[in-house]
């Protein structure tokens, strides 16, 4: 016997003690959850971690208004079979509300208004954790990320002035009002997460695979149409092969052509693939820090 | 690039941290590991290109941009924080922690060494063996890092010259024997061209060992862990209180050491009490060893009251339980060390507090020298101290058990971490 474990094996343990750790660490956490496949593989993760007894917290999902119905029927449907409570923090609501302004022309996204949404529902429940499924691996900002990453009272984060991590002696100490975020897989890459749900054999939304769907190009992204989609005249719905590589608002998330409609293929995908998943998100092309920038406002 | 699915799950997981002076190429180096095994993408490569522009640069893209991520690091030039990066050869996965190398930024080089199992360390072939070297070879120790390459960099600037990279090697060879590192290997790169970084030199036939990355693929990990001193330290305990699993009761935690299975008399601690292992349990059904790193579920023979901070250890097999420690201490805040101050402290998943009571001496960790009579212990600044703690502590020498040797210590005010120790 060799002792000595796969790399998904380590990276499975590694994600399980940092959950353990927020649970025993913190009095009222939470899983962000947005039907994407990073979360999915937290939700996983956790499931494992409690085994044989229940998640010790909620899910927490930002709501947009501009999700594909795949998702939202996809996380419906998980909470209902499994039985799991869940938290929505509506965009419309705070948009109703006037705590943010909906943008406007045709690049409109509410992808920056969930920052505000957030904030209020961890502040509305008092959560002082909200674990994450985000990866180091994603974007530059996001390698500099720790596992337990702090925020003071007003959901900001401080790049320049980050607790040192050592070892696995996580510090999630803090004042009355701040909270963390905490990542279980900072630690994985895109391969590793599809590899995963491989062995693992875990569910996702169907907008992973391949299918046919109605689209429009805009700019050399493909974007699915959609009631809220903001269309220019010019631009023409047309039926393509296609499949989604991250799942998040319709509106910002563009869809690459593919014939991968099992896990098998989209691995292979990856592996053959040129550009980062981040790559087909318009929210990150605004600006060269544009991650850096909405992280320290109180993004995930 | 990654390889896909064909084995796959044969891989094994390698943390490595890079270290060296301001300029010595680090960042220049893992740019070019990523860019060489195809890990950066088109996209992250585009923009590369327009922030290499936008500084200046001309001519060759500069690969020290993709590591740099924050904004004030691109704008100086300079890594200031601990970057992680990862990549994959159909050998393994690799994990970089890619750290500033200046003095004043010590305490990141600390972080990042603290959960590596290689050091990379930069050497200037101009220059040789400097006091950053030193420093850095002094840290990867401390840190108990098992293996150590020196990479010494920027052969195309002195030519290639076997004889440069001879001298720096056998300096390098003079000093490292007074360090606790059992591996030590020599690689003359360029990481600017990519001689010996992936690709064999063309420009030294004389070299006849290894690649840097070959080297990273090859070395031997698996027996690093501590398999020896059973250490299991209770995380938290597992009660469903269902009608299906009405009586159960597991302890959760990751495996510190050791090797544990089914049937083991174990002891618990503090309390002191004897046990059987039931069974190891996970989501994935009975574990017949659990070895660390594992993450698994510990059910006992007998009720006895376990709780968070506990270690499940073997009977005959114990750590030292005492309430006083002798350690070293990298100190990471603005804030000296106070001596008789007052801290809260995190060791492996038992929280308490100490208080400092003696300070031994800094250590000029350019010169390794004892300077018993500064005892003024600031940010970046190694020290060997006794600490006092409100409650016994389970531990081995950091160097024989990094999980169980190891501590922070915490401001109380701040709740910021400000120390990272090492038991002695
Ligand atoms: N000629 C030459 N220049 C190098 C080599 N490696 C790095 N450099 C240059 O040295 C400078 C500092 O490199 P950088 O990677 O930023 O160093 P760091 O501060 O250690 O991260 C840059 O201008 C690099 O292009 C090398 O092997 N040969
Ligand atoms: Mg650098």
């Amino acid at each position: 016997m060799k002792y000595n474990l796969t790399h998904l094996k380590e990276l499975e343990s590694e994600a399980i003690f940092v959950i353990r750790e927020v649970v025993a660490q913190f009095e009222n956490p939470a899983l962000l959850f947005s039907g994407g496949k990073d979360s999915i593989v937290c939700y996983h993760l956790a499931k494992k971690a409690f085994y044989p007894g229940k998640i010790p917290f909620p899910l927490v999902h930002v709501d947009t208004g501009h999700n594909f119905p795949e998702t939202i029927a996809f996380r419906d449907n998980l909470v209902k079979n499994d039985g799991l409570e869940l938290i929505v923090g509506s965009v419309q609501e705070s948009i109703d509300q006037g705590r943010v302004v909906e943008e406007k022309g045709f690049n409109a996204s509410r992808n920056g208004l969930q920052t505000t949404t957030l904030l209020d529902t961890i502040e509305k429940h008092k959560f002082d954790a909200c674990m994450g499924g985000a990866r180091r691996d994603e974007e530059k900002a996001r390698a500099k990320e720790r596992f337990f990453s702090h925020r003071d009272e007003f959901g900001q984060w401080d790049p320049k002035n980050q607790r040192p991590e050592l070892w696995n002696l996580f510090n999630g100490m803090k004042q009355m009002g701040e909270n963390f975020r905490v990542f279980p897989i900072s630690n994985w890459t895109e391969m590793d997460v599809w590899q995963y749900i491989l062995h693992e054999n875990i569910e996702l939304p169907s907008l992973y695979f391949s299918h046919e769907r109605e689209v429009f190009i805009r700019d050399g992204v493909i974007y699915s149409d959609g009631e809220f989609m903001n269309k220019k005249p010019e631009e023409q719905i047309e039926k393509r092969v296609v499949r989604f590589r991250t799942i998040g608002d319709m509106t910002c998330t563009g869809a690459v052509e593919s014939p991968a409609d099992d896990l098998e293929k989209i691995i292979e995908e990856v592996a053959a693939t040129r550009t980062t998943e981040r790559g087909t998100r318009a929210d990150d092309k605004r600006s060269e820090a544009a991650m850096e920038d909405r992280k320290k406002q109180g993004y995930f | 690039m990654e390889n896909t699915t064909t084995g796959y799950l044969d891989m094994e997981l390698l943390r490595f941290t890079t270290a060296g002076s301001v300029d010595d190429g680090k960042s220049t180096l893992i740019g070019r590991l990523l860019y060489d095994s195809k890990a950066i993408f088109q996209d992250q490569m585009e923009a590369v290109e327009r922030a290499s522009k936008k500084i200046g640069g001309e001519g060759e893209v500069n690969l020290a941009l993709l590591t740099d991520g924050l904004r004030s690091e691109r704008e100086q030039g300079i890594t200031i924080d601990v970057a992680y990066r990862y990549f994959a050869t159909p050998k393994r996965k690799f994990i970089i922690a890619d750290t500033p190398g200046h003095i004043q930024y010590t305490r990141n080089m600390v972080t990042g060494a603290s959960t590596a199992n290689l050091a990379v360390i930069l050497v200037d072939a101009r220059n040789g063996l400097v006091e950053q070297t030193a420093r850095h070879s002094f840290i990867a120790s401390l840190l108990g890092i098992k293996h150590v390459v020196y990479c010494i960099n920027k052969m195309d600037l002195v030519d290639y010259s076997q004889e440069k990279y001879e001298q720096i090697k056998s300096d390098l060879d003079d000093f490292t024997s007074k360090l606790e590192i059992s591996d030590i290997r020599y690689i003359p790169i360029s990481a600017l061209k990519g001689d010996n970084v992936v690709d064999r030199s063309k420009n030294m036939d004389w070299y006849q060992g290894s690649t840097l990355l070959y080297t990273l693929e090859t070395v031997h990990i698996a027996s690093d862990a501590n398999h020896v001193d059973c250490r299991f330290p209770v995380q938290t305990v597992i009660r469903p209180q269902t009608t299906e699993y009405h009586d159960y009761r597991g302890y959760a935690g990751r495996v510190a050491g050791g090797i544990f299975k089914k049937g083991d008399e174990v002891t618990v601690l503090p309390s002191g009490f004897t046990s059987k292992i039931a069974r190891i349990d996970s989501y994935d059904g009975e574990i017949e060893e659990a070895f660390p790193p594992m993450s698994c579920t510990i059910l006992l023979e007998d009720d006895i009251d376990v709780s968070r901070g506990d270690m499940i250890v073997r009977v005959n097999n114990q750590p030292n339980s005492s309430q006083d420690h002798e350690m070293m201490v990298c100190w990471m805040s603005q804030r000296p060390l106070q001596l008789n101050g007052k801290y809260a402290i995190k060791h492996t998943t038992r929280d308490a507090r100490c208080i400092v009571k003696d300070i031994r001496y800094k250590v000029d960790i350019n010169t390794l020298h004892r300077l018993e009579d500064d005892k003024e212990i600031k940010m970046n600044d190694i020290a060997r101290i006794t600490i006092r703690t409100t409650v016994p502590l389970f531990t081995d020498r950091y160097q024989r058990n990094r999980q169980t040797g190891s501590i922070i210590l915490i401001d109380e005010a701040t709740n910021e971490t400000v120390g990272a120790g090492m038991i002695l």
